[in-house]
């Protein structure tokens, strides 16, 4: 018996081996383990065997079973395999045709600067506080310490709706409300729209969009203002970036300062974009007037503060390098479709 | 302003300062220097030589040798074509290795040592064209021959061998300053050597002008009456007699065109000079034209009229003060001078006027009668009147020396001001504490000399033209920029606040982020609107009462124009389709709104995918028909806040868009105000599985799916949605039917549903559809 259950074995296995694909493995699974297969025959009869062979025959043919079972799945799974990978053959597809897009859209670049500048100067601290563009001339000039006959208020520059009313020049109508509003310690900044009576021309626009920045309390200094302005440059446009502060004059700060940065193209050496000085103009600030601060009912022997006001056209057009301000108004899809 | 440096070195010595750290100084100082060149740039090695022998080429007949001394060791021999040298002639010559200009186009030339027909040329005589210089400068020069400076009026001061640049005043180099408003003594030559002085801490060399003149009752020469004292603080002047009209001196002429100024004589050309030295305008009158004898400073009568230097007659109103003689204005005070006002080529006796008008009215009368000159742009920035004695002893002083005539020792003087010394108390703590630095008193004490100004106890009082000193902030400005803005230490401040967004930004963030995953790509328009645009409204626009024009002159009522132009433009520019919107104010009279306007138009667009996007924004609850303007009546809604649909092809004629265009506006502070930025709280994932069954029903035509659905709803037991997902219409339906399709979801909480607890749901929902007339399709 034994030597038949061998000689069965090898049959079987070599059966498996041999089977070229899932059919003849499944004939050689039911001739061997089927109802009617051998190894069933054999394993049937060892119940016929006297009683002291039975176990000796029962363990071998169900070692024998074992073994062909592990061989039937690996020969199974090698040919699934084998037939999977024949079946990746025929499926190659054209990884270069275009990708199937849910289309999004974006923002328009000025208000993608814009967000990029709040978050960083909200990090810092500081909240938003918004203000008319249709303002009263007592917020844009008079209590900024321009006051009646200052050239700022001619008509030539200013967009007047009455002798009043007139269509803010500046965000720093804002600081006014703010320091109305608030008692210090404040830190605002103001984005919005300002006016300005300049023909529309590649780097002039009538409306353009600025931000302005307030911050008074107790002990500010003009080191204060310098180290939040490098850090908002800083974390703007990296940590290459370099800073010069030069005297300059307006009526609602003293001292004054007029900002530049080393030039973004060639970093200082001079290039046509920054006209060979190798710097390029960015923002004016200052410390807020003492005139200014009284104004708003703040006592500038206790309190001091500092103000800048930055153009975000100005930001937008270095950042993307864009060579027309027209582009930013006229909102063609092929321009917006690149931020 | 220009500034030439060979003038600026009359008053600080800055030769041994590099050109470019002048700039450089000056402008981190606060005189912002926007450019400067060298005006002999890029002539080189050019000396005035005499010819002393001329011979014939022999190989030429056209061509000449010259034996020319420059004050070398041997004279220089040079081959020149030139006909109109002779023996004798004194001429510019640019010598081997020197660059002129090409006489064609202007570009340098370099000139070396070379042979001309066999004969060696160790240089080049030189033309007008070849120096870069102005023929109406030397009118005796001929049109195409060598320069020949025998006929120079200057003849006597040319040295053989001398730097013919320097003859000419072109070794110099100019200066252009962007000088801000605050500082107008800036706007003069000695303001200037005063900020170089204080930057490079060299010694200023500025004394008060002195002159001998001839014995002279100046109160008998002309009288003086200063009607308007308001508008004029100061009133000064001199006199010049038996003065003899002439071109200026070469290097006086010359500074004057390196500021900008054109030399036109002798006497006209110093009172440029002071005013560019000093920074006071200053006017000079032939006697002969003040008729009268009587100098009159007055406001101008209504509907007078003037007839200008320039020869054209203006109209002047009371706003205006004048200078006037007996019978008529002769000069707009601080603007321009009349018609006959000016000096002539007879002119004998001059009356030299410095004067201080207020600026205010300056600045009016210069845009009255629409003229901005060099002295209006001054006296607009507020002149001190204490300093008006100068200009005028300068001016006299001038023309003595230069020998233009004889002027009179005494002059008169009108003062309508007082003069005060402005004290402000410097305590160097509070500066300190103004910028953030530790500059000790002394540094600061020092800083105010190096800027001129005197010290009295613990105050310190600016030099007279420095009008801007007033406040410690602005003496806290005087140190830091001495000091150097850049020597100040960056710092924080020690805030204790913390940033962040509104609920608003908040939803407006919120609201971008939705409309931009929808496709949607963000414009910014001009709020500025023509009429046109805003009478679709029924509130009245805030009017720009100087507009550019017509097309700026409103602010806009509603962005959907806006929105209109930048689509019609989108389709002029052959974009075939976007999705865009813009977030902006409209401004009414009663305050500005915020509002959202969206816009699409292209193949893929329709009512449904405008009212997608709506839908992706906020749920729209209820909606009702919109029929108004400028939207397609029976296309358009109104829900929520919004109000959208497709515009009227009436409206989009307008704009000449000829396609379908789809806008939606929508108030923000509705919008944000409802449920937008509502609370969110978690539901449990459903446990028991959903049965879906899908409905396709037939129903007339104007049957509203809307209805059909909440019919549905009302009807049907554990029904958690109805979702539209087909229309049909023709086929086996009849005229006048349309067939609509839903999915319906139902589910139990707490279990199974089985099929025939659906089925029975159903069928409850088919018997109430039926009783509307909506059937089941077969």
């Amino acid at each position: 018996m034994k030597q038949q259950i061998d000689e069965l074995k090898k049959r079987a296995l070599s059966a498996v081996e041999s089977a070229p694909d899932r059919k003849a493995l499944e004939e050689a699974r039911v001739a061997f383990l089927g109802k009617k297969g051998e190894l069933t025959a054999i394993l049937k009869q060892t119940g016929t065997l006297p009683a002291e062979e039975r176990p000796v025959a029962g363990q071998l043919a169900n070692s024998v079973r074992a073994e062909f079972e592990a061989a039937f799945a690996a020969k199974l799974s090698a040919l699934e395999s084998a037939e999977i990978e024949k079946k990746l053959q025929t499926e190659r597809i054209d990884i270069t045709l275009p990708g199937v897009r849910r289309k999004i859209g974006s923002r328009h670049p000025l208000n993608i600067v814009l967000d990029e500048l709040k978050e960083i100067f909200i990090s810092m601290g500081y909240t938003m506080v918004y203000g008319p563009e249709v303002e009263e001339t007592r917020y844009v000039f008079d209590m900024l310490n321009t006051s009646e006959g200052h050239p700022a208020r001619d008509e030539q520059d200013t967009f007047y709706i009455d002798d009043e009313t007139v269509l803010r020049t500046q965000t720093s109508s804002v600081q006014i409300r703010a320091m109305l509003e608030q008692k210090p310690p404040i830190a605002v900044i103001s984005p919005g729209r300002v006016y300005r009576r300049d023909e529309a021309d590649a780097t002039h626009s009538p409306i353009f969009h600025q931000c302005e920045g307030l911050v008074v309390d107790k002990g500010i200094t003009f080191g204060d203002l310098k180290g939040t302005l490098e850090t908002f440059f800083k974390r703007l446009y990296g940590d290459g970036i370099r800073l010069r502060f030069r005297p300059h004059h307006f009526p609602y700060t003293e001292p004054s300062a007029e900002v530049d940065l080393s030039c973004f193209k060639c970093g200082g050496s001079g290039c046509p974009l920054c006209k060979g000085e190798g710097w390029i103009e960015m923002l004016g600030c200052g410390m807020v007037h003492p005139r200014v601060l009284s104004n708003c009912g703040i006592d500038p022997e206790e309190y001091g503060g500092f103000a800048f006001g930055v153009g975000i056209e100005r930001i937008t057009l270095m950042r993307y390098e864009i060579d027309n301000m027209r582009l930013l108004y006229e909102n063609d899809m092929r321009f917006l479709r690149q931020f | 302003m220009n500034l030439s440096i060979n003038w600026l070195n009359d008053y600080v010595d800055v030769k041994s300062v590099p050109t470019d750290k002048l700039a450089s100084g000056l402008t981190m100082s606060g005189s912002k220097v926007e450019r400067y060149r060298s005006l002999s740039e890029p002539l080189k090695k050019i000396v005035i030589g005499k010819v002393l022998e001329i011979k014939r080429h022999e190989n030429s007949d056209k061509l000449w040798i010259c034996a020319v001394d420059v004050r070398a060791p041997e004279p220089v021999r040079i081959v020149t074509g030139a006909q109109n040298v002779f023996e004798g002639a004194a001429v510019p010559v640019v010598l081997d290795g020197g660059v002129v200009l090409n006489r064609r186009d202007g570009c340098a030339v370099k000139i070396k040592k070379s042979k001309l027909r066999g004969e060696v040329s160790e240089g080049m005589l030189c033309s007008l064209d070849e120096l870069g210089l102005d023929k109406g400068d030397f009118p005796y020069a001929s049109a195409d021959g060598i320069l020949i400076l025998n006929d120079d009026p200057d003849f006597d001061k040319i040295e053989i061998g001398m730097d013919a640049l320097d003859f000419f005043g072109l070794n110099d180099t100019v200066m252009e300053f962007e000088i801000t408003n605050n500082r107008p003594d800036c706007l003069s030559v000695t303001g200037l050597a005063r900020e170089a002085a204080a930057t490079f801490n060299l010694p200023l060399r500025l004394k008060e002008p002195s002159h001998t003149g001839f014995k002279c009752n100046i109160e008998k020469e002309i009288d003086v009456v200063i009607e308007n004292k308001r508008l004029c603080s100061r009133y000064m002047a001199g006199l010049a007699k038996n003065v003899k009209i002439a071109p200026s001196p070469k290097w006086l002429a010359a500074r004057l065109k390196a500021s900008g100024v054109r030399p036109i004589n002798n006497i006209v050309d110093i009172t440029n000079y002071v005013m560019l030295e000093y920074g006071y305008p200053l006017h000079a009158f032939d006697r002969r034209f003040i008729e009268g004898g009587q100098i009159i400073i007055r406001s101008a009568f209504n509907g007078e009229r003037i007839t200008l230097l320039d020869g054209n007659t203006v109209e002047l109103d009371g706003g205006v003060l004048v200078i006037a003689d007996k019978m008529k204005p002769i000069a707009v005070a601080g603007v321009m001078g009349g018609e006959y006002s000016g000096v002539m080529p007879d002119t004998d006796t001059v009356i030299f006027e410095a004067a201080c008008f207020d600026g205010v009215s300056v600045r009016k009368a210069s845009k009255k009668i629409a003229r901005r000159t060099e002295s209006s742009s001054r006296f607009e920035k507020g002149l001190e009147p204490a300093n008006v004695k100068t200009a005028l002893l300068r001016a006299l002083q001038l023309t003595e020396e230069l020998g233009c005539g004889e002027v009179s020792d005494t002059f008169i003087d009108y003062v309508n001001f007082e003069e005060t010394r402005r004290k402000t108390p410097h305590d160097y703590r509070k500066i300190n504490a103004i910028l953030g630095t530790d500059i000790s008193e002394s540094e600061q004490t020092r800083i105010f000399e190096r800027l001129g100004f005197d010290r009295e106890d613990n105050a310190v009082i600016p030099p007279g033209a420095r009008s801007d000193i007033e406040l410690t902030c602005d003496l806290a400005e005087e140190v830091a920029r001495i000091y150097g803005y850049d020597n100040i230490k960056p710092t924080l401040p020690r805030l204790v606040k913390s940033g962040g967004r509104s609920d608003y930004e908040r939803d407006i963030r919120k609201l971008t982020g939705v409309l931009t995953a929808q496709g949607c790509y963000e414009c910014v328009t001009y709020s500025f609107v023509p009429p046109r645009m805003n009478e679709a409204q029924t509130e009245k626009p805030i009017k720009i009462r100087n507009p550019f024009g017509e097309e700026t002159s409103e602010m806009r009522l509603s962005l959907i124009p806006s929105m209109l132009s930048v689509i019609s433009n989108n389709i002029t520019a052959r974009n075939a389709e976007a999705r865009l919107f813009e977030i902006g104010k409209v401004y009414g009279k009663n305050g500005e709104k915020e509002f959202l306007c969206v816009g699409l138009y292209g193949k893929d667009e329709s009512f449904y995918t405008l009212k997608g996007v709506m839908e992706e924004i906020a749920p729209l609850p209820e909606i009702g028909d919109l029929d108004e303007k400028p939207f397609h009546p029976g296309r358009a809604a109104v829900g929520g806040a919004a109000r959208f649909g497709e515009i009227s092809p009436l409206e989009l004629r307008r704009f000449g868009i000829s396609e379908r265009v789809y806008v939606a506006e929508i108030d923000l502070e509705a919008l944000f105000g409802g449920c937008y930025g509502a609370a969110k709280y978690y539901k449990p994932v459903p446990k028991y599985p959903a049965v879906t069954r899908d409905l396709s029903l037939v129903c007339p035509d104007e049957t509203a799916s809307g209805d059909i659905i909440a019919l549905i709803k009302k009807s049907g037991g554990f029904l958690e949605s109805v979702e539209f997902f087909a229309l049909f219409k023709g086929g086996n339906l009849k005229e006048g039917e349309k067939s609509l399709s839903y999915k319906l979801t139902f589910r139990k909480a707490d279990g199974t549903l089985t099929d025939g607890e659906v089925d029975e749901i159903i069928s409850d929902i088919l018997s109430a559809l039926k009783s509307e007339n909506i059937e089941l399709r077969g």
